[in-house]
């Protein structure tokens, strides 16, 4: 189940490679999560840096100074400091005299550059410390060999070699003689109790650019000669371009081109299998080139389009009827299936059922899609913010009949994931166009353009059933109806799988032309919520205490050896108890009203709960109480940012999230009419992380879906009030507690 | 097309633009200080906010016609170092996540703490919420203005 982080001696060497730099120092290029081919070397000058088997590189220089190239990418998740910790940790110099710098991408082969589903820390935890490590020992031995000792006598601190005599080397002065020794066959780690900078607190690498607005971000990115582009896409999702007058648009100042762009994406794109990238370019699409960004958005506005239905336009209502067809019809796929539930609910004394609701909804980045590409005979450079730089890359190549290995490409800061950059389709949409107009390009998508063409996340419905027996809960059913696909992975096999004798998920979907994707923490962003709603109704149909439901549940699933089975009980339960002794869980104060839900989803182990109080006759939420275990952490500093923007982004969009379609066309815009959380309504969240020596897993995701569950189950207990549809405040009628006086 | 003096950050500066161009672009295309940032257009997240004569402002909505003759003070001028006590909490807080809406948050609070050199919570949650930060960055944001109203007053 879970493997732990203690003194482990690797002898696999063939992930790293190290050589001399024509600059003097030391070049360790290594792979964070596969195997190096045989054959290959690092370059021996920087300039030559490329990631085709090595995505990571560590620089020792002559000084001693440190840089190490950080190639993931960074959305807000902290990446960009917490991996160089770890490395740094095992290297053994002073956090302090690291440099991080973004790595760039450059190949074909690159794996696992990707910053999606809370797992870059997961899987580059092994190898970025084992690469520290060989670092260390590597020096350590050319140390030796200079003094003419064994390398066990000697002992590292902070960059500094000491031996038996108290004589000292700098790292600095034995780079030149480490980068010619063999890599060792075999290093040790520290054991997590000697660590000096992992579980330490440290400011993101980057907070001194932000706080003084230095160019970060994709959007900040420019070179001579750049022009600005805005793209026209239809204004329905199922409409198609049929033709364009631009005549007024050209005539606009600052303009320099009007082109059409799409044919070769259409027929590229159009012969995968229905799949996100066939869905985001289904039309051509109308391109202002200009010499600003505004003078492009306003000339944009002018243009005369005439589009035609191409396929069905549909409306919320629409969804809402093909989405009860399916939880009602009987074209289920069954993810899970344990014991006979269809037996436990016709031997039942209870059946208990429920069906929860969940709107589409907008990524919302804060900073807009926009790309630059910059396309030549001789090569093709892209930069900015993307979340899977591979993919992007050979799906240019691919779209303008370029071999990959002209593609260079850059990332910058991110202004937001949210899972919005996983999808490439503004990277092709830019080189498209730099290369009909063979200029250096960046288009930029207005707030509006974001909103209305974006990938969002599916509504949702899920239908609950629980058959309760002599007081016991005998069997569940989970059925999910969703829009052009369904809950993947493991997902079918948490929490309360295993629990429960009788359990089956059965999952059917309908292909809908709005495009749809991954959004923070896919499924499980609405799964919690629906589920753990649902326990606490299990909890009071049967009388019993809502914790100890689910202690109790959690109870029967230790010692499984269900392989499919990735929580851990325990943890579990450790998580919840330790949520219900900081919220003073059942002790509240009179007026605070309180929901409580355990909950695993990325690898991590989350409980919360969630304090309402009543004002103003309205329901508002005040505190989360939120305690994850994610093993070992890395940098708590950064951390906490996650655990606790995480929380409260999950209020936001539970509480006020609402988007809608009428006629294909997005019913929201911009912020004025799509709400987002505020300051105002932002909770305190007090976040606490269980202590362990466990390897960590993800925090990008993992405490978002429990708290729209937390704060459900608060509002009844506020209020009286059951509600089955996010978001929970779009009646607020339905709230309005007139007469305080009848509660608590 | 017309030309404008603006000052910005203390110094003149001379551009030639339509004279609707929001201030915003003028500070990102024309001027190349990118730390205003764009997010809705229509000054409703608070991303591009600047100092017009002390005050906080939507440089999104500010045409550039109506800013000549203004004191525009941006991010790049709040200090030359980080050193402005608002940039100092936020380092010490650690409040950035993607940081996008950043330098607009530091920008709102700084105006605000000029006029409200004690403020309560209340007050700082009213200040701070025409500022959306999608990374729900709320609690530190609120951490980092009461630092800084300490070291200010
Ligand atoms: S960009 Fe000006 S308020 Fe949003
Ligand atoms: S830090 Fe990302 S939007 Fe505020």
């Amino acid at each position: 189940m879970s493997t732990t982080a203690a003194s482990i001696t690797f002898s696999r060497r063939n992930f790293l490679r190290t050589s001399s730099l024509a600059s003097g120092g030391l070049l360790i290029g290594f792979n964070l999560f596969t195997a190096c081919k045989s054959d290959v070397k690092p370059p021996i000058d920087l300039a030559d840096l490329n990631y085709n088997d090595f995505n990571a590189f560590i620089k020792i220089a002559k000084n001693g100074a440190v840089t190490i190239f950080s190639p993931n990418p960074e959305i807000g998740q902290g990446v960009k400091t917490a991996m160089p910790m770890i490395i740094a940790e095992e290297l053994g110099v002073a956090w302090d005299k690291v440099l991080v710098e973004q790595g760039v991408l450059d190949t074909e082969n690159y794996t696992r550059q990707v910053a999606g589903g809370s797992q870059s820390i997961r899987f580059g935890w092994d190898a970025l410390r084992q690469t520290g490590a060989t670092a260390r020992q590597m020096l350590v031995n050319a140390a030796a060999a200079k003094w003419g000792v064994d390398a066990s006598e000697l002992s590292v601190s902070e960059g500094v070699i000491t031996n038996a005599a108290g004589e000292t080397l700098g790292y600095g002065d034995v780079v030149d003689e480490a980068a010619k020794l063999e890599v060792p066959e075999e290093v040790t780690l520290k054991e997590p109790k000697d660590y000096k900078i992992i579980g330490t607190d440290q400011v993101n690498v980057d907070i001194d650019k932000i706080i003084t607005g230095k160019p970060l971000f994709g959007l900040d990115y420019k070179v001579d000669g750049m022009v600005y582009a805005a793209v026209l896409r239809p204004p329905a999702f199922g409409q198609e371009l049929e033709s364009y007058d631009a005549t007024e648009a050209k005539a606009m100042p600052g303009v320099i081109d009007v082109i059409k762009i799409g044919k070769k994406a259409k027929v590229l794109l159009g012969k995968e299998e229905v799949n996100w990238t066939a869905q985001l370019v289904p039309s051509e699409k109308v391109v202002v080139i200009a010499k600003t960004t505004w003078e492009a958005f306003k000339a944009k506005k002018v243009i005369k389009a005439q589009w035609k239905n191409a396929s069905t336009l549909e409306s919320t209502d629409y969804q809402d009827k093909k989405l009860n067809g399916l939880l009602d019809g009987n074209e289920f796929t069954t993810l899970r299936e344990d014991g006979d539930v269809d037996k436990a609910f016709a031997n039942a004394d209870t059946v208990l059922e429920r069906t929860y609701e969940s709107p589409f909804l907008p990524h919302s980045c804060m900073e807009p899609m926009n790309f630059f590409a910059n396309v030549t005979d001789k090569k093709i450079q892209l930069v900015g913010p993307i979340q899977t730089p591979e993919d992007a890359a050979n799906t240019v190549a691919e779209l303008l009949g370029r071999d990959v290995k002209d593609i260079h490409l850059e990332m910058t800061r991110q202004g937001g994931g949210f899972g919005r950059r996983l999808y490439g389709d503004f990277v092709y949409e830019v080189a498209e166009i730099s290369d009909t107009i063979r200029k250096p390009v960046k288009m930029v998508s207005s707030r509006e353009d974001d909103m209305t063409t974006g990938v969002y996340r599916p509504a949702i419905k899920y239908r609950i059933k629980a058959a309760i027996k002599n007081g016991k809960l005998t069997g569940y059913q989970l059925k999910e109806a969703a829009i052009n696909g369904n809950m993947y992975g493991l997902i079918p096999n948490f929490f309360p799988a295993g629990a429960v004798e009788n359990y089956r998920v059965d999952v059917a979907n309908y292909e809908s032309n709005i495009t749809t994707g991954a959004w923070r923490a896919p499924y499980t962003n609405f799964l919690a919520y629906a589920e753990q709603a649902f326990f606490d109704e299990i909890a009071e149909t049967m009388e019993v205490d809502k914790v100890q439901l689910r202690l109790d549940l959690l109870e029967k699933v230790k010692g499984t050896t269900d392989e499919r089975i990735q929580y851990d009980p325990e943890r579990m339960q450790a998580v919840l108890k330790l949520a219900v002794d900081k919220s003073g869980w059942g002790k509240a104060p009179e007026g605070t009203y309180q929901g409580v839900v355990a909950y695993y989803c990325h690898n991590s182990h989350v409980a919360e709960v969630a304090d309402v109080q009543i004002e103003n006759g309205m329901p508002v939420v005040k505190k989360v109480t939120c305690v994850v275990d994610c093993g070992i952490v890395i940098n708590p500093l950064g951390a906490k940012n996650q655990i606790v923007g995480g929380v409260i982004d999950g209020v936001g969009h539970a509480m006020y999230g609402q988007f809608g379609f009428k006629d294909g066309v997005p019913t929201s815009t911009n912020y004025d009419t799509y709400r987002l959380i505020r300051m105002k309504e932002a909770p305190l969240v007090d976040a606490y992380m269980i202590q362990n020596e466990l390897s960590p897993t993800g925090l990008g995701e993992p405490t978002l879906p429990p708290a729209g569950g937390a704060v459900a189950n608060a509002l009844k207990a506020a209020t009286g009030k059951r509600i089955y549809k996010q978001p929970f405040m779009e009646d607020p009628d339905f709230w309005r507690v007139e007469n305080k006086e009848i509660l608590g | 097309m017309p030309k404008y003096n603006l000052n910005i950050n203390g110094k003149p500066r001379s551009i030639e633009a339509s004279a609707d161009t929001p201030l915003l672009w003028i500070l990102r295309d024309h001027l190349d200080m990118v730390g205003t940032k764009f997010g809705c257009g229509i000054a409703q997240c608070g991303a591009c906010t600047v100092h017009v004569d002390g005050n906080a402002a939507r440089s999104c909505s500010l045409p550039v016609a109506s800013a000549e003759g203004k004191e525009i003070t941006t991010i790049e001028g709040l200090s030359e170092d980080g050193s402005h006590p608002v940039q100092k909490a936020w380092k010490e807080v650690d409040v950035p996540q993607c940081g996008y809406c950043q330098s607009g948050q530091i920008m709102t609070a700084s105006a605000f703490l000029k006029q409200n050199k004690n403020p309560s919570d209340a007050e700082i949650k009213n200040a701070m919420n025409g500022n959306i930060c999608r990374c729900a960055a709320y609690n530190r944001i609120q951490k980092a203005v009461e630092i800084a109203a300490g070291n200010m007053g």
